[in-house]
């Protein structure tokens, strides 16, 4: 399953704290990228359609308080095995980051 | 808003319906913070990015997914999938190939200009349908009809060609000047005639073929001279590929004058005609001017011109009738296996259906929506119909080239017929829509039918419509090849008569070989004779060789040649049935051929001009012009001179062994007038010789150039050869059709077995049933037997009914045979009887072998 796509990466991250639906996905991501990704509703509902099938996520059993609720939306939460793959994906990337700087290479422009 | 759903209408319904409210939802956030026209546009043109792409590769995700599903399902069903893909090969393959050659002889217009103007126009006397115009009558009708705009004639001919190399026999065809243009075709380089060239008539137009094969492609060929029947002419153009007009076999063109002297011989009729109606004209109208101009031709020549009147079809109409129906059989013929291939499909496709019921409606119950399984078998059609497409297309090209020996050659054309890309397509989108038909039904009732029932019911749902349907799909396949079955039968029964007709002569062991020697150089018979005995006595010389002769045509190589006779001034009008073929010929020719010689003798070496003038004819001859006399010595006219018969042969199938032949007269080759009679000059050698033909080539070729240098030799084949000849397309036509019987008998019984089969193994338990309550196995099988006996009858009964109106239909075809032949129609249904015993005897008995506890204990 590794590497990640980076869309299912970050909708594994976004999950990570809360259930959500999918524009809170999206905006979650957005946020935290301080606006340097924006996942359009059409490559999201495709990512969770497949992470669904891959058993990473599923619609939440439970859903928030009625107050909060909309009901016309679906709410997705990461499963054990979502959480373990993200971590996976966790561990190839910082085992590349470190590779890279073993090699004197450093983020930082000279 | 509505303009987002619309957009999302681009999504497979699968996603739709799942992911539809959360994108409308997520738009609609979006779109509530959106401030502003720029905002809003902004967003909509965002919103067409992300659903065009997206919405692509999730169709493309589909696709793959149930290509692989497919591919694994047919996988898992083999035998399913070869019989599929084999029945859709053969019928997409087998209709092109017939389609695209049926379609190129009949349907495809002629490469010219309007070809639908375009009309042959002939003479017609009683006797004779189309009867070439004579040069007097064909400038009476140029000059008084008003129904075309143009008329210009032409005679197909053969000549000496000496350019390069070798000399050559090439066919050719003289042609008014104005044929060329009137046709609308132009040159591939240099120019056609005009009325200039006829003037001396020493130009020539080259076909492509001769100019590639003879002349090298020599693009500086204009201007070249070559020499034609040792007359000297000049080339001024050659024609594109694509050109062969009147035949595909001619490889030059001159132009045609008149004298003043050949107007004058109204008898004298050799020019084929051939018109431009005028625009808004039809044929009716253009036939019936034609027959004014002939009557007023008949009020001025009463005695030549006497009952003649005119024959007018369009061009696109030549081609004889019995190539015409040779090709529409054949079309029959495919049609059916069509017919049979989807009805072969259909019911592979609804057995298929059936036994996969209970996983289809697992799937719906599941939650596969009902446009998933719908899809899914779309897919699974389609892969099929692509799969067996191709193989299909392999089966065209194959089968093209040698369907295409059926195509007459007299059709004006010079390239033949290659596969049909847009019939391939028809037969391929035939077979795909019969695919996707007979796949969908089953998906979409499953999709609607409680999933529930279908669970419930197991094993045992045999699902009682679809299997009347299967059931008259077996009879309809059954049916289709009684038809080709009676059919091929028919006409291998006409073959073997045919075959079995006495030509009148031995053909094996004899050679034959054309020296057509070139006029005026050869205008005198005593200069002929010299060149004869030259190559005769040469050859009879050769080892192996027993005898040699030199005659006018072959017979069944050239039908006509035919001469009034006759007797007494019992006079008759050339359009009276008094004709003999004549042909001159040298002593041996009836030896030769093994004609027998019945009475008298055969002509002499002492038959020349100075003495009495001979005639040898045939028993028929004999019988007809002197029944209660001894012909022998009686006296008659033929050939311009009256002949005294010095012997009687028996008689020859001139015209080949399906038609009725004229009586026949020999006369020696050297009692004839200078320059008189040329079409007649003695061309045809015959040699009955032991020894091989590759032997012999080589000195015969030494022999006629010791003759004469300049003269070539051309159509060297044995005699047998031109007997097979006779045959061929028959033969051609019958291996196609024979061959297609042969795959519908082949189509019927899988399609019988197949239901049959499927039949026992759903009613496996009923049987298990019947053999606890104390069936004898025997009663088993015979209630399978019955079932198949059943669905023959079904198909055998109307299948006798069409094959004896196919037979109707191509009567011409039969040489005698009646429709109705009983043997031929008890054989189809034997072979049937036989295909549908075959086909159900492993279901028969596994039916027999049913163990009813364990058939009972799956319930």
């Amino acid at each position: 399953m590794l590497p990640l796509p980076p869309a299912t990466f970050h909708i594994l991250m976004a999950l990570t704290d809360e259930d959500r639906h999918g524009y809170a996905i999206i905006q979650d991501v957005m946020v935290r990228t301080e606006g340097e990704l924006r996942l359009s509703a059409g490559t999201l509902y495709r990512s969770i359609q497949r992470m669904l099938e891959q058993g990473l996520v599923v619609e939440a059993r439970t859903r928030p308080a009625p107050a909060l609720d909309d009901q016309r939306r679906r709410y997705y939460s990461i499963t054990a095995f979502g959480i373990a793959v993200a971590r996976a994906e966790m561990r190839r990337l910082t085992q590349l980051v470190r590779l890279a700087r073993a090699r004197g290479l450093t983020p930082e422009t000279i | 808003m509505r303009f987002y759903r619309a957009l999302l209408h681009l999504y497979p319904v699968s996603f739709r319906s799942e992911y539809g409210d959360e994108l409308v939802a997520a738009f609609a956030a979006r779109h509530a913070n959106a401030r502003g026209a720029g905002a809003l546009l902004a967003m909509f043109a965002a919103a067409i990015a992300d659903v065009v792409p997206n919405a692509a590769a999730e169709h493309a995700d589909i696709l793959r997914q149930d290509l692989r599903y497919t591919l694994r399902a047919l996988r898992n069903a083999p035998a399913f999938a070869i019989t599929a893909v084999l029945v859709v090969a053969l019928g997409v393959g087998a209709n092109t190939a017939a389609f695209s050659v049926a379609d190129f002889a009949l349907i495809r217009p002629l490469p010219f200009f309007q070809p639908g103007q375009l009309v042959k126009v002939w003479e017609r006397t009683p006797s004779y349908g189309n009867l070439e115009f004579s040069p007097g009558n064909f400038r009476d009708l140029q000059a008084a009809a008003k129904s075309f705009s143009a008329l210009g004639a032409y005679s197909g001919t053969a000549v000496n060609l000496v350019g390069s190399g070798e000399p050559m026999r090439v066919e050719s065809a003289t042609v008014t000047a104005n044929l060329l243009p009137l046709i609308g075709v132009q040159p591939q380089f240099g120019r056609l005639f005009t009325a200039a060239d006829t003037v001396d008539g020493q130009t020539v137009i080259l076909s492509n073929t001769l100019w590639q094969t003879h002349f090298g492609a020599d693009e500086n060929i204009l201007g070249k001279r070559l020499t034609l029947d040792g007359k000297p002419y000049t080339v001024i153009g050659v024609m594109p590929p694509s050109f062969g007009f009147p035949a595909r076999t001619v490889a030059l063109w001159t132009t045609m004058a008149f004298a003043t002297a050949d107007f004058d011989d109204r008898g004298n009729n050799y020019l084929k005609v051939v018109g431009r109606l005028a625009p808004g004209v039809t044929v009716e109208r253009a036939l019936g001017e034609a027959n004014l101009v002939a009557a007023q031709a008949e009020r001025q020549f009463p005695k030549v011109n006497e009952h003649i009147r005119a024959t007018v079809y369009k061009l696109s109409d030549e081609g004889s009738e019995r190539s015409r129906l040779l090709l529409v059989a054949l079309c029959g013929a495919t049609l059916c296996i069509l017919l049979l291939a989807c009805a072969n499909l259909a019911s592979l496709l609804l057995a298929r259906a059936s036994s996969r019921e209970r996983e289809i409606a697992l799937r719906a119950a599941l939650g596969a929506g009902r446009e998933r399984l719908v899809r899914q078998v779309v897919t699974e059609s389609l892969v099929l119909a692509l799969m067996g497409g191709i193989a299909g297309v392999v089966v065209a090209v194959v089968s093209v080239p040698a369907l295409a020996r059926l195509v007459p050659d007299s059709l004006p054309v010079a390239q033949l017929p290659s596969v049909d890309l847009r019939v391939l397509f028809f037969a391929a989108a035939t077979i795909a829509l019969t695919g996707l038909g007979f796949g969908i039904v089953p998906a979409l009732r499953a999709g609607r039918a409680n999933a529930m029932q279908a669970l419930r019911d197991g094993a045992r749902a045999g699902g009682g419509r679809k299997q009347h349907t299967r059931s008259a799909l077996v009879a309809v396949e059954v049916m289709a090849s009684v038809v080709l079955l009676v059919s091929s039968g028919l006409l291998v029964r006409a073959m073997l008569r045919i075959q079995a007709v006495d030509p009148g002569f031995q053909s094996s062991g004899v050679l034959t070989a054309r020296t057509a020697l070139p006029l005026p150089k050869y205008d005198d018979p005593r200069v002929r004779e010299q060149f004869f005995n030259h190559v005769l006595s040469g050859v009879r010389a050769l080892p192996g060789v027993t005898s040699a002769a030199y005659a006018s045509f072959l017979p069944m190589a050239m039908g006509g040649g035919i001469w009034p006779v006759i007797i007494d001034g019992r006079n008759l009008s050339r359009n009276g049935s008094d004709k003999a073929s004549l042909r001159f010929a040298t002593p041996q020719y009836f030896a030769t051929l093994r004609i027998p010689l019945l009475r008298g003798r055969d002509v002499a070496e002492t038959d020349d001009a100075a003495h009495v003038y001979t005639a040898v004819v045939s028993q028929s001859f004999a019988t007809r012009y002197f029944p209660s006399q001894d012909a022998i010595g009686q006296r008659f006219q033929i050939g311009l001179h009256e002949r005294t018969i010095v012997g009687i042969v028996g008689d020859v199938r001139v015209r080949g062994l399906e038609k009725e032949s004229e009586p026949q007269v020999y006369v020696p080759t050297q009692q004839v007038d200078v320059g008189s009679l040329v079409f007649y000059t003695p061309k045809d050698l015959v040699i009955r010789s032991t020894a091989p033909t590759a032997a012999l080539l080589p000195e015969l070729r030494r022999i006629v150039r010791e003759a004469d240098p300049q003269q070539p030799i051309s159509d060297i084949r044995t005699m047998d050869q031109v007997v097979a000849g006779e045959t061929a397309p028959r033969l051609a036509q019958l291996r196609v059709l024979g061959m297609l019987a042969i795959v519908a008998l082949l189509l019927a019984g899988v399609g019988i077995h197949g239901l049959l089969s499927f039949t026992v193994s759903r009613r496996t338990q009923e049987i298990g049933v019947r053999m606890a309550l104390g069936a004898e196995s025997g009663e088993i099988v015979r209630m399978v037997l019955r079932e198949a006996l059943t669905l023959t009858t079904l198909g055998v009964v109307p299948g006798i009914a069409l094959g004896y109106a196919a037979g109707r239909a191509m009567q011409a075809l039969l040489a005698g045979i009646r429709p109705a032949d009983p043997l031929t129609l008890a054989t189809a249904v034997g072979l049937c009887a036989a295909a549908t015993l075959i086909g159900c005897a492993r279901p028969a008995l596994r039916a027999s072998r049913v163990d009813p506890i364990a058939a009972l204990r799956a319930e």
